[in-house]
């Protein structure tokens, strides 16, 4: 099953709907940095609210996706973390630090918002 | 009555989804709390994923067993693989053979309230973990 990833404007908006494989995983990032190269997009938010594990595999790929999308000019936001599955990941030890989250959707667009007005501002306009 | 066991072949990575699916269902007929049965799917997704990342298949048996009165949910991850040569490096954190962030047994460890494995080169691992119904 593979995630819907929604265009809006210069954002994309990848909701997972189920539990994913780790080969869905690995599409799902295969397939965002196919399509923030081809819409020139400037972030990407990930909603994760539907999944009930996030295992090391999981954290490590959407750290990647985060990373690899920096790389390209653009951020990434995680949103929708489920308290029990934050409380898991901690557990477990994977960390997110460096990684943009936000409650939910609304305020993942609005960080991103942020985000990209910052960028635009350091880099002189 | 629930079935008190379930059995998963774990050979690809379908499989090890199915397993912590299993696992909590389980759980969930023991009155788990949400927190609970969230921290033992994800200690069985990383079991689970040992299998198919360094045995390539195997199995983890979810069952409900009963101590002292109190209640609780085993999980058996069993492969024939290479085996670990040295299991207490491989329960410290960031330690890996493989290419995943050293997080898997320890880890998963944590996430548990028992946890134990008996590894043997050539042979195989077997890994035996418990979390107890919080009474």
């Amino acid at each position: 099953m593979s995630v819907p990833i929604l265009k809006q404007g210069n954002v994309l908006i990848a909701s997972i709907q189920t539990a994913l494989t780790d080969t869905e995983v690995l599409r799902l990032q295969d397939e965002l940095m196919a399509q923030i190269g081809r819409f020139r997009s400037r972030g990407i938010v990930v909603d994760v609210t539907a999944l009930d594990v996030m295992d090391s595999f999981v954290s490590r790929s959407l750290r990647a996706i985060a990373h690899m999308t920096r790389l390209r000019g653009a951020e990434t936001v995680i949103v929708g973390i489920q308290p029990e599955v934050a409380f898991a990941m901690v557990q477990l030890g994977t960390s997110m630090e460096d990684v943009h989250t936000a409650l939910d959707l609304e305020e993942g667009l609005a960080l991103l918002e942020s985000l990209g007005g910052e960028a635009e501002r350091g880099g002189g306009g | 009555m629930a079935a008190a066991e379930a059995r998963i072949a774990i050979a690809s990575d379908d499989d090890v989804v199915a397993a912590r699916q299993a696992g909590r269902r389980l759980a969930e007929t023991l009155g788990l709390g949400t927190t609970d049965l969230t921290l033992l799917a994800t200690a069985i997704s990383e079991v689970a994923r040992n299998i198919t990342a360094y045995a390539g298949e195997g199995e983890v048996v979810v069952r409900r067993v009963e101590l002292d009165g109190a209640s609780g949910i085993e999980v058996v991850a069993r492969d024939a693989g290479p085996g670990i040569a040295d299991v207490e490096r491989a329960l410290q954190d960031g330690y890996t053979t493989g290419n995943g962030l050293g997080l898997g047994l320890p880890g998963a460890r944590r996430l548990m309230d028992d946890f134990e494995i008996v590894s043997q080169p050539g042979v195989g691992t077997t890994v035996t973990m418990t979390k107890w119904a919080r009474s």
